[in-house]
């Protein structure tokens, strides 16, 4: 029966000696050591978090550049085209210009010659009449040396006169 | 793997030598005289029972006079209002008095103190299983005072050694007893008193299986203790739901209520009655089955049954081990689902709603 039989000082001395660990043991141990628990689950769970977020962001980055890259491309090509585009024009134009040129060349070329040739005719046929004057002249003055010759050529003369 | 040998074999050498010292106290005592008859159950009923004195061992002088070896305790009487402080060594092992003013004190043959006038007294002395606890609570002050100084001083760092073995127990009792059976919400308010409850409990069964311990934790006023400390803490905290569920259960006709609300109500107390029947049953039947044991040794007087007997304690020496670390958890654990219970809010209702 004694075994069952709870003592009254035993009872005291458990009450406070449980009751002053549980005091001290609150204080000094569960608070600071459930407190690094805490604290070091919560910085693991927000190093996961913030690699988590890295490995995310480092994605999102990737992509973007992906995108600028590919933008980049996009431009240089365009650019390229454009640059093509552009000395083609300009290489028709200076064609056409060329062209347009030439053929005005020409065209003056021909016309001076038209020109030069229409001098050179006015000046033969200036010529051709002051040789034949000179010709006449000289057939004339020679045709004249004698008096016979002479008096042929005043009737003919008078004889085409008549004539008129 | 050899430190692990090496480990292995130190840690049987211990045990042996443990039972080497726990058996000859036995035998000196009890079985030394040769005419004397060994008398297991009064062996076993002092090894498992409180006392004034912390008893290691006897020896015999020349004379063949038996002379028991202990170390006194204080011993602290309220008796007629006045407080009678002495050490229990004044008794001489219970064959003089003590005399203190007009009260008289005497042990008697079950080691009990008795006021010669019949006074009544009220008994506050540091016994055996006082002392033994006084060490235990200082155990555990020490080692989880300096393993939080452990934490702050490394704080952020992996925990190591002695700090990362404690810390697993405390994270599974933090994880596997206590958030389940408290909900995440109000286990912050009783994390503190069911760790303490666990490793107070462990300590002190730890404590008793050291031969020449004391048996606190084993001891029913022990039990009984702890056992209403949790019944206050149960109640106390317990929230309208609970009450609302002992006296006028949801759901169940008013003429069963005469009869449930009263088996509900004595409920209350039979949940801390059987934590307090469990650890005491648990922790003084290990050991008198282990002292039953050693007793063989003695009753048999034989090599061959003290080997066996030996090899015996050996193994229940180990399941004691077990025992010691199961049932404070289990005393943790019902503690917090007591508590868990009186603070439980509105889901149990729903669940019971689901089921009808």
């Amino acid at each position: 029966m004694d075994l069952v039989t709870p003592g009254v000082g035993l009872i005291f001395w458990t009450a406070l000696t449980f009751i002053i660990v549980l005091l001290i043991l609150r204080r000094f141990a569960w608070k600071p050591i459930l407190g690094a628990l805490d604290e070091r689950e919560k910085s693991i769970a927000e190093s996961l978090e913030a690699a988590e977020k890295a490995k995310q962001e480092m994605a999102t980055l990737n992509l973007e550049n992906q995108k600028l890259l590919q933008e980049a491309k996009s431009e240089r090509e365009k650019i390229l085209r454009d640059a093509k585009t552009v000395a083609e024009r300009l290489v028709n134009e200076a064609k056409e210009r060329a062209i347009e040129e030439s053929n005005r060349i020409i065209a003056s070329a021909q016309e001076a010659i038209r020109n030069e040739k229409q001098a050179a005719m006015t000046e033969v046929r200036n010529q051709v009449a002051h040789l034949s004057l000179t010709i006449a002249e000289k057939l004339l003055r020679n045709e004249l040396s004698n008096k016979s010759t002479q008096i042929d050529l005043a009737k003919s003369f008078m004889n085409e006169i008549k004539e008129n | 793997m050899k430190t692990y040998t090496n480990r292995f074999l130190l840690s049987f050498f211990l045990l042996f030598l443990i039972l080497g010292i726990s058996v000859p106290p036995a035998n000196a005592r009890e079985g030394g005289n040769e005419g004397e008859k060994f008398n297991p159950k009064d062996m076993i009923m002092h090894h498992v029972m409180d006392s004034y004195e912390w008893h290691l061992l006897d020896y015999k002088d020349a004379n063949g006079e038996e002379h028991p070896v202990s170390i006194p305790l204080p011993v602290i009487l309220f008796t007629d209002g006045s407080l009678d402080v002495f050490m229990s060594s004044s008794f001489h092992h219970g064959k003089e008095q003590v005399i203190k003013g007009s009260n008289v004190y005497r042990m008697d043959e079950h080691g009990h103190i008795k006021e010669a006038n019949g006074k009544k007294i009220i008994d506050i002395s540091i016994t055996k299983n006082v002392a033994s606890m006084f060490i235990g609570a200082l155990i555990i002050i020490w080692l989880f005072t300096s393993l939080a100084k452990a934490y702050v001083k490394q704080a952020g760092k992996a925990p190591k050694g002695t700090q990362n073995f404690f810390e697993m127990i405390i994270v599974f009792i933090r994880d596997e007893v206590v958030i389940p059976n408290l909900g995440e919400k109000h286990y912050k308010k009783y994390l503190p008193y069911l760790l303490t409850l666990f490793f107070f409990i462990w300590v002190n069964n730890m404590l008793g299986l050291i031969p020449g311990g004391a048996n606190t934790s084993g001891n029913i006023a022990f039990t009984m203790t702890l056992a209403v400390i949790t019944f206050l803490v149960t109640n106390i905290s317990g929230n309208k739901e609970y009450w609302g569920h002992i006296f006028w259960t949801p759901g169940v006709p008013k003429l069963l209520m005469i009869i449930l609300a009263p088996i509900e109500f004595i409920g209350i107390f039979t949940k801390p009655f059987a934590l307090m029947i469990r650890l005491f049953a648990n922790i003084t039947g290990g050991h008198i089955i282990i002292l039953s044991l050693v007793s063989f040794a003695f009753i048999f007087k034989s090599m061959t049954v003290g080997f066996a007997a030996s090899a015996g304690v050996v193994v229940m020496m180990f399941l004691e081990l077990f025992v010691a670390a199961l049932q404070s958890y289990i005393f943790t654990l019902l503690t917090s689902l007591f508590i868990g219970m009186a603070i439980a809010e509105h889901e149990h209702e729903h669940e019971h709603a689901e089921h009808h």
